[in-house]
């Protein structure tokens, strides 16, 4: 039902050649951006690759450091601060898991709009917080007067995992079809019911992806741990009541040392962590791909 | 959608069933939902003004009416299912079995519990066949002889002879009929008192659709059911009582819904005392 029909004359623009041209360019600038991008990432991992790779073996994974002024340094592992960020994250993540789903839970299924608003807003600054200053608020809380601990190091992760979760879990709630809980509802079915058995089973992949992508986060974070984990000792340790030594303290305090050897430690460590967020980001995506199909499906 | 020929004489497009069973007279009918007043608005612009109403019990009620009057908001209403919308609100009154169901006090989830619904579209769990009919039946605590309940619900929703040999296959791996089918099946199951039905037939053949309707002439001796349709063929086939409802508009633009007649569907259908009603059953929409 087109009002106007195309002449053979507008057909053959003027500005034609120019418009292409425009278009070219335009196409090769993004292109170039995101070629960019890739590269960043590309020349991250090469680098770390190419100095770490010399001292990445199974004994960094599983023996500890030598202690400081030892006349025979053999031991040269980092397995208590892979430990201690097991630890840490692990339990970070028992703390934000529950919570931030039922963050959004409540948010996206029970909270009046506004209130929705409010409060995802609130986790959206809560999101942009510098870790440091989330660090600073941990070690005010837990650390003064009880001492450092790998707990109170969960709690400063679990801080930050908090506003990771809730918002991937709203974002799949919200896939959700509306009218899959009006068919459990409209059966006489309770609301929480309904939540719990149709909504969430949804939902699941969803969440396990923004908790994986929270993990590969936090994984890495360094500044909150330096104040509230970081005077720990160098013998392996699982123990949370205790400052617990972790990869990104490790790599940072490695990085500060006099010796060499030190150094390709600290890069052998960074090689590890990018290699566990890598693959947890991909692994992220696609169980992500897969719900997002499932559930466009199932309408 | 047939139209009448433009001839002088209206010819009916919509032909009631002769063969129907004659209504009781409606003085020993029993009341179910009485609808006083209702008003309903979204965001506080009016969907719905004024809505009086009975719906007597084991009857079919159709709810008839152009795009946009309300039909939706106004069955909604009646099992509190618009209660998921934060901007909705109601007055008037809605008395179910004498009880205003629009009391804050009363409990939403008991009154659907009374109250099925079917939705326009099929939204079937996406559970198993016989989860479908099955996961209502026990969360709701009917679970004596679930087998035998999930059977009978499917047989009286005319899917049973289709999908006896694959009940644990996906429910949606069915066609949108047989889908359809599956969720009349789910909402009966669970004995409810009403069944509502939005448009239940509108993405289904001409033999699904009988199906359902030969499904409603059969089971109303147990439930009472109120039908929104859009086809009016549809209205006279299955409906004991018709509604129209009809769309009014403001001085200042403003449009709502409101009950235009209700009555008989014959009298709908053949002698409607409302020039409105006769202009949309004729196929003249003005
Ligand atoms: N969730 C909602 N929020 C705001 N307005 C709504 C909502 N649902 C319906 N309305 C409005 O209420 C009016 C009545 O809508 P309703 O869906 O009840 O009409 P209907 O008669 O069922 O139409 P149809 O035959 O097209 O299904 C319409 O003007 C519609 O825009
Ligand atoms: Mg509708």
């Amino acid at each position: 039902m087109s009002t106007h029909s195309l002449t053979k004359a507008s057909l053959r623009a003027e500005g034609l050649p120019r418009r292409r041209a425009v278009n070219r360019a335009m196409e090769l600038v993004a292109w170039l951006a995101a070629a960019l991008g890739v590269a960043i990432l590309g020349v991250v991992v090469w680098s770390v690759a190419r100095r770490g790779a010399g001292a990445l073996n199974l004994d960094l994974l599983t023996k500890t450091p030598s202690v400081a002024f030892s006349l025979t340094p053999v031991k040269q592992g980092l397995a208590n601060a892979f430990a201690g960020s097991l630890v840490i994250v692990g339990i970070a993540t028992l703390m934000a898991l529950p919570v931030g789903i039922l963050v959004a839970i409540y948010l996206n299924e029970f909270a009046r709009p506004s209130v929705r608003t409010a409060v995802s807003l609130t986790l959206d600054v809560l999101n942009g917080v510098p870790a440091i200053v989330i660090g600073i608020f941990v070690y005010g809380l837990l650390v003064l007067g009880h001492g450092q601990s790998g707990f109170a190091g969960s709690f400063a992760l679990a801080c930050i995992m908090l506003p990771l979760v809730a918002r991937s879990t709203m974002e799949v709630l919200t896939l959700v079809p509306m009218s899959l809980r009006e068919a459990s509802l409209a059966l006489g079915v309770p609301r929480w019911r309904t939540t719990l058995s149709i909504v969430l089973p949804q939902t699941i992949g969803g969440i396990v992806t923004g908790t994986v992508l929270a993990v590969a986060r936090v994984a890495g974070e360094t500044a909150p741990l330096l104040f509230v984990s970081s005077l720990a000792g160098t013998s392996l340790s699982w123990d949370p009541h205790h400052a617990l030594q972790t990869v990104p303290v490790a790599i940072f305090e490695l990085s500060e040392s006099a010796d060499p050897a030190d150094h390709t430690r600290a890069w052998a460590a960074a090689l590890v962590l990018l290699i566990f967020i890598l693959f947890s980001s991909l692994g992220a995506r696609w169980l992500a791909t897969r719900t997002t199909r499932r559930l466009s499906t199932s309408r | 959608m047939q139209r009448p020929n433009d001839t002088s004489t209206i010819e009916r497009s919509v032909k009631v069933e002769t063969h129907r069973q004659p209504m009781p007279p409606r003085e020993r009918l029993e009341r179910i939902f009485a609808v006083e007043h209702l008003d309903a608005l979204y965001g506080g612009k009016p969907a719905i003004k004024d809505v009086s109403m009975d719906v007597y019990k084991n009857l079919v009620t159709a709810i008839i009416g152009p795009s946009g009057c309300g039909k939706s908001t106004f069955i909604r209403c009646l099992n509190r299912m618009n209660d998921l919308i934060p901007s909705f609100s109601q007055t008037g009154s809605i008395r179910y079995h004498g009880q205003d169901i629009t009391d804050p006090g009363v409990d939403p989830v008991a009154v659907r519990r009374n109250i099925g619904m079917v939705f326009q579209r099929p939204n079937p769990f996406p559970k198993s066949i016989q989860d479908n009919v099955a996961w209502g039946l026990k969360v709701l605590g009917l679970k004596d002889n679930l087998d035998e309940r999930v059977e009978r619900a499917l047989t009286q929703a005319a899917l049973w002879d289709e999908v006896k040999d694959r009940l644990k296959a996906s429910a949606l791996s069915l066609s949108g009929g047989q889908q359809q089918r599956l969720c009349i099946a789910r909402a009966i199951a669970v004995e409810p008192d009403v069944v509502l039905m939005d448009e239940p037939a509108s993405a289904l053949d001409p033999i699904a659709t009988a199906a359902i309707e030969q499904l409603m002439h059969s089971l109303k001796s147990e439930y009472t059911f109120v039908i929104v349709t859009h086809n009016m063929q549809q209205a006279a086939r299955v409906a004991d009582m018709t509604a129209f409802f009809s769309i009014s508009r403001g001085e200042e633009g403003q449009r709502w819904g409101e009950l235009v007649e209700y009555d008989a569907t014959e009298k709908i259908f053949t002698a409607p005392s409302d020039k409105r009603t006769e202009d949309y059953v004729t196929g003249r929409f003005g």
